[in-house]
């Protein structure tokens, strides 16, 4: 059996990563999955996360998707993102400040806010952060 | 001289106005440029969602989506309508509602009502005038529109899908071919057709139709039923960005028309022009030499 298959993720704006991998890790909306060559089909919702590639040979990639949808079939691997970027350019600063926003906005009953936004707002800033962490651990062991 | 100077002040407007025109090609022409990339970056998400729902048309589903059935009978019928937000861009708004009329009129004969969708200024005042039942309009999306600024008018038509007031739903649009020719298109988002899964195997190789089924996360009402909204939304942001190009080529080529054509009159004009000075010199010179002959 081939132990690698086509891996491609796009964005409604552009076409962020098209290539031949091991290995891809994507958070699901029931949690984190791996997906190797060979899965059964499937098709499940993401939620704003990382979506790590494994390239042949272990070199890997992180990407960001703030949501979307994945399908996998036998040997390709499809990622709808809602919008994506490469986890390397995400700033943590700017993520920390969304994150401080969000969860201010959330505390504040006076203000008249739209509470699933707010909550949309902070799982995004939360996820963003969590890419960068994952991003750090990786660069600290390597 | 009376007439040359008229002729010569006709000619210095014709002028002023060729200008405006010649200005107004150049700037179509850097804005199709940038409308092309637009139009070229959406391709590959339009096109693997495609794959998406083509695999999915080739499964064998637990569950079937609404989309996806066909229904018997048909007693209205939906039109998103794109077009353009401003004129000067020759007849590719004329040329689109003239498609438009001819499938309503077909719908019509079979006694099917309709229901508008005016996406772009130029539609909803096309619907003013014609008298459709025009339920949601939409203008001002720019040059580059946007998913969410189409997502409310997207929601109106597909609610009016699923609650059963329309039966099936067309989008209407400019096809961008080349820089010379645009044609109108009308093609149907709902019910989704059977043959979308071959489309999609045309390009794709890996598709396999069978028996097979998928594994869902969480489940498959849910996921079909957001992943198929998502794909209605994307081929509607598709056509509306392809539709920019199409205004930007074509009022590039109308701009064009009309500088050559305004650079052909002033030269007939400035013949005219010409002839009616020689004229008036020649009268002179008789005049001159008649009253010589006469002292």
């Amino acid at each position: 059996m081939a132990n690698s298959f086509t891996c491609n993720i796009v964005s409604a704006e552009a076409s962020i990563f098209s290539g031949t991998v091991e290995q891809v890790i994507a958070s699901g909306v029931m949690g984190d999955l791996g997906v190797l060559p060979g899965h059964a089909p499937l098709l499940t919702e993401l939620q704003p996360g990382p979506v790590r590639v494994i390239y042949d040979g272990g070199a890997e990639e992180n990407f960001y998707v703030t949501g979307g949808f994945m399908e996998v079939q036998p040997d390709v691997v499809t990622i709808l993102a809602d919008a994506a970027s490469r986890a390397s350019d995400l700033n943590e600063a700017a993520a920390e400040e969304a994150r401080q926003q969000a969860l201010k906005a959330f505390n504040d009953k006076s203000s008249e806010l739209d509470y699933t936004r707010a909550a949309a707002e902070l799982a995004e800033a939360v996820a963003q952060l969590r890419t960068i962490q994952q991003l750090r651990k990786k660069a600290g062991k390597g | 001289m009376a007439a040359a100077k008229e002729i010569r002040t006709q000619i210095g407007s014709i002028k002023n106005t060729q200008k405006i025109t010649s200005a107004m090609e150049m700037v179509a022409a850097s804005k199709m440029r940038k409308a092309q990339d637009l139009m070229r970056a959406s391709q590959p998400y339009a096109k693997q969602i495609r794959n998406v729902v083509g695999h999915i048309a080739d499964a064998n589903p637990e569950y079937t989506h609404d989309y996806m059935v066909e229904r018997s009978e048909v007693k209205r019928v939906g039109y998103i309508v794109v077009s353009t937000d401003r004129g000067l861009c020759g007849g590719l708004n004329h040329n689109l509602f003239k498609a438009l009329l001819k499938q309503a009129s077909e719908w019509k004969k079979q006694g099917a009502e309709q229901d508008f969708c005016a996406l772009g200024a130029k539609a909803s005042t096309f619907f003013r005038n014609y008298g459709g039942n025009l339920v949601a309009a939409k203008s001002g999306l720019g040059e580059a529109p946007t998913v969410e600024g189409l997502i409310g008018s997207i929601k109106v038509m597909l609610e009016a899908y699923d609650e059963g007031r329309l039966d099936r739903l067309y989008v209407v649009h400019n096809e961008f071919v080349n820089t010379m020719t645009q044609k109108p298109v009308v093609r149907q988002l709902l019910p989704l057709s059977p043959d979308i899964g071959a489309d999609a195997e045309q390009d794709d190789e890996n598709a396999r139709p069978g028996s097979w089924d998928y594994l869902y996360e969480p489940d498959a009402k849910a996921l079909l039923d957001s992943l198929l909204v998502r794909f209605i939304e994307s081929q509607v942001y598709q056509a509306v960005v392809e539709n920019g190009a199409c205004e930007q080529a074509a009022r590039m080529i109308a701009m064009k028309s009309a500088t050559d054509n305004a650079g052909g009159l002033i030269d007939d004009l400035e013949m005219v022009y010409n002839k009616a000075r020689q004229a008036a010199i020649t009268q002179e010179i008789s005049e001159i030499v008649g009253g010589a002959a006469a002292v």
